[in-house]
C-alpha cells in the first residue's frame, strides 16, 4: 500500500524474460568487430591462397595468445580507470627472473612461481604509489617501465640467458600440443573464459566497473576504491608475470630486451575492443577480438608482401580508423536517442 | 506588437527520433522584461533554449530577433545577435583566473599574438562592476558556486547581449545569494536587457518576473502576466493535473517521540565544531544554513565520509561513531550526495547495477558471483516502490530524467534497508512532479520508522517537508526551529546571524 510495504515486500513479477545484459551496448561493438574480422578474412581468402589455412590461423592464434593474457589484465585496469605502461617490461622481468633462478639451480616450476611473485611485487609497488601517494597510474607505470627494464638488463648483464636445459615437461607449456592444439592457445582460452565470466558476474569485478565509472559515486556507495584499484594494478602485473613465464617456456631463453613496445599493442587491442581510457567500460571478449583484428591485419600485410617498413604505419592507421569509427557510431546513437531532459 | 519584441520564436517544432521534443511552440520576449519559462523536465524548455542559442536547429519554425528573421546556426552566431546563455551547469575553466574566464570569447577573437593581461583585468573589473564582489585575479575554481554564477553572467554580459537566458541559476544558490542575483536581474532589466528565466521555484517567479510561459510535453500551454495568475494555477498547468497539497502532512507525534540518532559534540577541527543534535523516531529533520556554512561537511562526517577530530554518533543508544563509510552503512546510516551526476549515480551503468552498488553482496550468491535475477528483482521491487519510470532495467541511468535518476540514487540507499538516511539537496534540479513524489517517499519512510535528515537550500521545501530544522552558521548550530516558529524569516535570521538573540539551543 504505502511505499514502505512495497520496499520490504516480496519481488513482483519481472516483465520480459530477457537475459541480464550487463554489458548493454558493448555487445554491439563485439558483433561489429566480429563482422569486420570476417570481412577482412573473406577479402584475404581471395587475395592469398595461404590465408584460409589451419597453419595460418594457428600461427595467428599463437602470435597473440600469450600477449592475450596480458590484454586481460590491461582491460581490467582500463575499466577501473587506470593504465599500465610497464607490462612489456614486467613480462620481460618475469622471464629474466625465472631464468635467473632456474640457472641458479632451482627447478623450473619453483623458479616460475618466484618470477610471478616478483612481478606481482612490482604491481604492489606501483599500486602503493597510485593509492598511497596519489600519483596517476600513467606516470607511475611510465617510471616502472624504465625501472623494470633496467632491472632486466642488470640481472642478465645485458645478454640473453640461454635456457636450453629446461626440462621437456616445462617446455611443454610453451611448445607442446594437445590433440594438435598448442598448449599456449589452450591456456589463453581458459584464462579468457575465466576472466570474461568473472568480469561479468563476480562481485569483486563489479566494483571495478563502479570505481571506473564514477569513483566518487563508488566511494559514496561505501566502496573502498583504493583497494579496488590496488587489486587491479596487482592483477595486471601478475598476469604479465604469468605471460613472461610462458614466454620463457616457449623460447627457452630470456632476452632482456624482450617485450619492448608490447604495451602499446596491448592497450590498442583493449581500446579497439571497447575499453575506455576514462574508465567504466570494456570487455575481455572485445579486447581479445581487438587483438585478433590487429593480428589478422598483421598477417594480411605479410601475406600481401607489404614492405615491413610500411606495416607499422598501416597498423597505426587501422587502429585510428577502428576507434574513430566506433566513436562516431556511438555519438550518433547517443544523438538519435532522446536526451534526458534538463541538460 | 511584434516590433516591441526583442525575440520571438514562431511555431518551433523539433523531434529527436521518435520523440517530439517541441510541437509548434511560440514564445514572445518583450524588450526589457523578465520572462519566466517553466515546465517539468522533459517539457521542452532546454530544447527551446538550445534552439535559440544555435546549439540545435529546429525542424520547422522561425526565430525573430527585433522583428527580423534570424538563422541561428551556432552559439557563436547567437552571441553576435546579442543572445547570452548562462547554462545551468557552470562551464568555467577552474584553473585560470576570473578575468581570463570572462574574456575567453574576446581572447578567441583577438588578433594580437600576446595576451594583454592588464586589459583583460580591466575588462573583467568593468564587467563585474555592479554584479558582485568577485576578485578578477582569483582562480575560478576557488570561488563558491554563487560567485561562479556571477562570473558566468558577467561573461555573458561582456558580449553586449540584449537577451539573456538564465537556466535555473538559483538551483545551487542559497536564499541570500539568490536575492543578490535578483537585484542583478532588476538592474539588467533597467538597462533594457530582456531576460528569459528558467526556474522550478514558484516564489522566485512571482516575486521577480513579469510574465510566465508554461510548456508541457513539448507544447505551449499558456503565457500570462504573473499578476493575473497564481502559483497553484501555474503548477497545475505544468503538471496537467491537480497536485493536491504541495507537501505531505507532517507527523506531529514525532515531536514527543524517542530519540533515535544522537550526535554529540561533533568537531572536524576545521569546518565545524561542537555540533550536537538529535533525530527523533518518525521525524524528518532539516538542516538549514547558507552554502559554505558546513552543512554538507557535518552530514559527511556523521556518515564517516569525512574524518572527525572528536564527537560521538549514537544510534538507538549504541555508539556507532563511524571511522569509514562502510562502517556507517553497516550500522544503518547512509548518505545521498548533493551532486547527483558527480557522486550520486553511475550514469553510464545500467539501472539495476546502480541500485545494487551499495551492497553488491546482497544480490550475490555465497560464492561471490552476482546473481542477475536477484539483482533485477531488487531493482524492479525498489523501482516499483518509488514509481521509477524506465524502459528497461538494463538501460543506462543517463537515459532517465533528473527526477528518475534521483529515484535510482534513493533506491540504492534503500537497498540496504537503512535506519537513517541523510539526504543532501534531494530535489535539486528535479521537476515539480518528481519533487512532490520524492517528498511523499521521504514522509512514507519516516512514518515507517526510518530516520530522515534533509539538507536543503530551498527554504519553502525545508519548511514544507521537515518537522523540525536546525540552522548552521559558520560551522556551529545557530539554533533550532520547530512548528509555527519554522518560518523563512526565522531561518534566515539564524543562518545569517542578523539580530540574533544569542542563545544557542542544540
Amino acid at each position: 500500500m504505502s511505499t514502505m510495504d512495497e520496499i520490504s515486500g516480496s519481488a513482483p513479477h519481472i516483465r520480459g524474460g530477457r537475459s541480464a545484459g550487463w554489458r548493454g551496448l558493448g555487445n554491439m561493438r563485439e558483433l561489429g568487430l566480429v563482422l569486420i574480422i570476417l570481412a577482412l578474412c573473406a577479402v584475404m581468402s581471395f587475395a592469398s591462397p595461404y590465408f584460409l589455412t589451419w597453419t595460418n590461423f594457428r600461427a595467428m592464434l599463437l602470435s597473440f595468445s600469450i600477449e592475450g593474457i596480458v590484454v586481460v589484465g590491461m582491460t581490467v585496469l582500463l575499466i577501473v580507470g587506470a593504465i599500465d605502461l610497464s607490462v612489456g617490461s614486467v613480462v620481460c622481468f618475469s622471464m629474466v627472473v625465472g631464468g635467473f633462478f632456474f640457472l641458479a639451480g632451482l627447478d623450473p616450476w619453483s623458479a616460475s612461481l618466484l618470477a610471478i611473485a616478483a612481478s606481482a611485487m612490482i604491481g604492489v609497488f606501483m599500486a602503493l604509489c597510485v593509492t598511497r601517494i596519489g600519483l596517476h597510474s600513467f606516470i607511475v607505470s611510465l617510471a616502472f617501465m624504465v625501472i623494470v627494464r633496467g632491472l632486466c638488463l642488470a640481472i642478465t648483464g645485458g645478454t640473453p640467458l640461454s635456457l636450453f636445459s629446461l626440462p621437456a615437461s616445462f617446455k611443454f607449456i610453451g611448445q607442446g600440443n594437445i590433440y594438435g592444439i598448442p598448449v599456449v592457445i589452450i591456456i589463453f582460452a581458459v584464462v579468457v573464459a575465466i576472466f570474461d565470466f568473472l568480469l561479468r558476474r563476480a562481485t569483486v569485478f563489479r566494483k571495478v566497473f563502479y570505481t571506473g565509472s564514477n569513483e566518487k559515486a563508488a566511494q559514496y556507495s561505501g566502496i573502498r576504491t583504493d583497494r579496488v584499484k590496488f587489486f587491479c594494478i596487482v592483477l595486471c602485473a601478475t598476469l604479465a608475470g604469468v605471460a613472461g613465464v610462458i614466454y620463457m617456456a616457449r623460447f627457452g631463453a630470456a632476452t632482456p630486451t624482450f617485450g619492448l613496445g608490447m604495451e602499446l599493442n596491448i592497450i590498442a587491442a583493449a581500446v579497439i575492443g571497447g575499453a575506455s581510457l576514462k574508465g567504466g567500460s570494456g570487455s575481455i571478449l572485445g579486447a581479445i577480438l581487438g587483438m585478433a583484428l590487429l593480428s589478422v591485419v598483421s598477417s594480411s600485410l605479410i601475406l600481401l608482401d607489404v614492405s615491413p617498413y610500411w606495416q607499422d604505419t598501416i597498423r597505426g592507421l587501422i587502429l585510428l580508423a577502428a576507434v574513430s569509427f566506433d566513436h562516431v557510431l556511438h555519438n550518433r546513437r547517443m544523438a538519435g536517442a532522446p536526451r534526458p531532459a534538463g541538460q | 506588437m511584434s516590433e516591441s519584441l526583442a525575440l520571438e520564436a514562431r511555431n518551433i517544432t523539433k523531434a529527436f527520433g521518435p520523440v517530439q521534443a517541441l510541437n509548434d511552440v511560440s514564445l514572445g520576449l518583450r524588450k526589457g522584461e523578465i520572462h519566466a519559462l517553466v515546465g517539468e523536465n522533459g517539457a521542452g524548455k532546454s530544447t527551446l533554449m538550445n534552439i535559440i542559442d544555435g546549439i540545435l536547429r529546429p525542424d520547422a519554425g522561425d526565430i525573430l530577433i527585433n522583428g527580423r528573421k534570424a538563422d541561428i546556426a551556432s552559439p557563436a552566431q547567437a552571441q553576435r545577435l546579442g543572445i547570452g546563455f548562462v547554462h545551468q551547469e557552470i562551464a568555467l575553466c577552474p584553473d585560470i583566473t576570473v578575468a581570463e574566464n570572462i574574456s575567453m570569447a574576446a581572447t578567441n577573437h583577438r588578433r594580437a599574438f600576446l595576451m594583454n593581461y592588464a586589459e583583460t583585468r580591466e575588462h573583467a573589473r568593468a564587467a563585474l562592476a555592479g554584479l558582485g564582489d568577485v576578485d578578477p585575479d582569483s582562480k575560478a575554481g576557488d570561488l563558491s558556486i554563487s560567485e561562479q554564477q556571477i562570473v558566468e553572467i558577467a561573461k555573458a554580459l561582456t558580449l553586449d547581449c540584449s537577451i539573456l537566458i538564465l537556466d535555473e541559476p538559483t538551483a545551487a544558490l542559497t536564499e541570500r545569494e539568490a536575492g543578490k542575483l535578483f537585484q542583478i536581474m532588476a538592474r539588467l532589466k533597467q538597462r533594457g536587457i530582456s531576460i528569459i528565466y528558467i526556474s522550478h521555484r514558484m516564489a522566485e517567479i512571482f516575486d521577480h518576473c513579469d510574465r510566465v510561459t508554461v510548456l508541457r510535453d513539448g507544447r505551449h500551454v499558456s503565457t500570462r502576466d504573473v499578476a493575473q495568475t497564481d502559483p497553484e494555477d501555474i503548477v497545475r498547468r505544468m503538471v496537467g493535473r491537480h497536485l493536491g497539497d504541495l507537501y505531505p502532512a507532517k507527523n506531529r507525534a514525532s515531536a514527543t517521540a524517542d530519540v533515535m540518532l544522537a550526535i554529540e559534540g561533533l568537531c572536524d577541527g576545521q569546518r565545524f565544531s561542537d555540533v550536537s543534535f538529535s533525530l527523533r523516531k518518525g521525524e524528518i529533520l532539516g538542516i538549514a544554513g547558507l552554502i559554505g556554512a558546513g552543512r554538507t561537511e557535518i552530514a559527511l562526517s556523521l556518515c564517516g565520509l569525512r574524518p572527525i577530530s572528536s564527537g560521538k554518533v549514537h544510534l538507538e543508544g549504541r555508539d556507532i561513531t563511524p571511522a569509514s563509510y562502510p562502517q556507517s552503512i553497516a550500522a544503518g546510516v547512509v548518505y545521498l550526495s548533493e551532486d547527483r551526476k558527480g557522486a550520486g549515480v553511475f550514469v553510464d551503468l545500467p539501472i539495476a547495477a546502480n541500485i545494487s552498488a551499495l551492497a553488491v553482496e546482497k544480490v550475490s550468491g555465497r560464492s561471490g558471483f552476482v546473481i542477475p535475477s536477484r539483482e533485477r528483482a531488487q531493482a524492479a521491487r525498489l523501482g516499483a516502490a518509488l514509481k521509477l519510470k524506465y524502459g528497461s532495467l538494463d538501460d543506462a541511468v543517463s537515459t532517465l530524467s533528473g527526477g528518475n535518476q534521483q529515484k535510482v540514487a534513493i533506491a540504492k540507499l534503500l537497498s540496504v534497508r537503512p535506519k537513517v538516511i541523510v539526504l543532501d539537496e534531494p530535489t535539486r534540479g528535479v521537476d515539480v512532479g518528481a519533487k512532490a513524489e520524492i517528498h511523499r517517499i521521504l514522509r512514507d519512510l519516516a512514518e515507517s520508522g526510518t530516520g530522515i535528515i534533509v539538507i536543503s537550500s530551498e527554504l519553502p521545501e525545508l519548511i514544507g517537508l521537515c518537522d523540525r530544522a536546525i540552522v548552521i552558521r559558520e560551522g556551529r548550530i545557530a539554533g533550532e526551529v520547530e512548528g509555527s516558529a519554522m518560518t523563512e524569516e526565522e531561518i534566515i535570521r539564524l543562518a545569517s546571524g542578523v539580530g540574533r538573540k544569542d542563545g544557542r539551543e542544540a
